[in-house]
């Protein structure tokens, strides 16, 4: 196969991977980049538009792609008539205005775009998203922002049940309610819920802080409340203030939620240990 | 909860290997830093405002999940893209506290990430598909 053996000429798979610190690739005295080696090299004040509604869905992600690469760094697309996985794998700065819905798998895989979706996006919006915002003016459906990794998830509505499943990092906020079993395995991040939380909240989490401001119904296994400090309270006004949020009682009366850290380890635990926890 | 004071060279200059589990097995449970931390905006470097400005972000976004480690008893900053640990250069001083020691590791990781001699440069001549 052609790709494998321009791989091999690269001499990647002779090389010696373990023992070696990944320095040598790297001077802090190289000129300064701030996007990413074949990013496309776009301008915020060049503004494209675009109908996307006789446009299938690879089509419409590879007319992200040209206009990028034409230079335009604020893009809106209109019509996005709920198709699914739109406006993914995008690794570049960009301003992205969606002004409709999306379907499932909306804004996946995106290491830097600003998104923003004047309607509502089905299941699983922003999995695997590892840096930039995606702001949702209407109500999210499950797992949204499933394993996230970096970046701002926001949906100023509802959202479903299993939010940040295996989330990685990253913030996700939502303006109202969630469903069941949000933070489940979260590993680490900052989820934000403004309204009421679902139950199961948290189940078997690693690490990471959930933030509720209204009532939850109930926690999941080694999900324990935390105590909020002044950086807790600090950062959550700064963040929702950023996205036009507000806690409805304030932020300092928000219930923080943390890891019990029980599960820790969990393999090498004696079965009376792991009956404990569970 | 109360914050506990971590010694902020603790992984520099002991195992971690702290509890009994930890001694059986080898191994430090549980990650070398406080992932929970939030950063102190009052310590961001000019770089990282420079950054941000030319993201269009207000702030770290990502980059507020990015601590500094400690790998093999040297300071270092994970990079997921290669999923490994880039470490330090020995001649950077290191601050006393982690939120700035934290603002430098953010500051090389993209150095280190946006530079045309990140291993993914050579990847991505490889493999990219289209």
């Amino acid at each position: 196969m052609a790709l494998r053996t321009k791989s091999h000429d690269m001499g990647m798979h002779t090389e010696k991977l373990s023992g070696r610190t990944q320095q040598r690739f790297f001077s802090p005295e190289e000129e300064e980049n701030f996007t990413y080696p074949g990013a496309y090299d776009v301008d915020f004040n060049k503004r494209a538009e675009f109908d996307a509604a006789n446009l299938s869905t690879s089509e419409i992600n590879l007319k992200l792609r040209e206009l990028m690469k034409a230079g335009n760094g604020t893009i809106v697309m209109k019509n996005p008539g709920a198709k699914h996985a739109l406006a993914v794998g995008i690794l570049n700065r960009l301003h992205l205005h969606v002004e409709g819905s999306l379907g499932y798998f909306g804004c996946g895989l995106i290491d830097g775009p600003n998104i923003h979706i004047k309607g509502r996006v089905g299941w699983s919006c922003g999995e695997n998203m590892l840096a930039g915002t995606v702001v949702i003016e209407k109500n999210a459906g499950s797992t949204f922002g499933a394993a996230i990794r970096g970046g701002d998830l926001v949906c100023k509505g509802d959202v479903g049940a299993r939010m940040g499943i295996d989330m990685k990092g990253g913030t996700i906020l939502v303006g109202g309610r969630c469903g069941a079993f949000c933070g489940f395995m979260m590993q680490r991040g900052r989820m934000v819920v403004l309204g009421d939380a679902g139950k199961n909240l948290g189940d078997s989490m690693y690490d990471g802080t959930i933030y509720v401001g209204g009532k939850i119904e109930g926690l999941g296994v080694d999900a324990v409340p935390g105590e909020m400090t002044d950086l807790d309270c600090h950062w959550l006004e700064r963040k929702l203030k950023q996205y036009d949020m507000k806690a409805p009682n304030g932020v300092k009366n928000m219930t923080k939620i943390v890891a019990g850290k029980q599960l820790w380890n969990y393999d090498n635990l004696e079965p009376s240990e792991k009956k404990l926890i569970l | 909860m109360a914050q506990k004071k971590e010694d902020v060279d603790k992984f520099l200059k002991e195992s971690g290997l702290d509890t009994a589990r930890e001694k059986e097995i080898g191994q430090h449970i549980g990650y070398r830093y406080d992932v929970n931390l939030v950063p102190d905006y009052g310590r961001v470097t000019p770089f990282l405002k420079k950054y941000m400005e030319i993201m269009g972000w207000d702030d770290l976004n990502w980059l507020e999940d990015v601590h500094m480690g400690y790998e093999e008893g040297r300071a270092a900053v994970f990079d997921r893209n290669i999923n490994g640990w880039v470490t330090v250069p020995p001649n950077i001083k290191l601050p006393d506290n982690q939120q700035d020691r934290d603002m430098i590791a953010r500051e090389l990781l993209i150095k280190f990430q946006m530079s045309k001699k990140h291993p993914m440069v050579d990847l991505n001549k490889a493999y990219r598909k289209f």
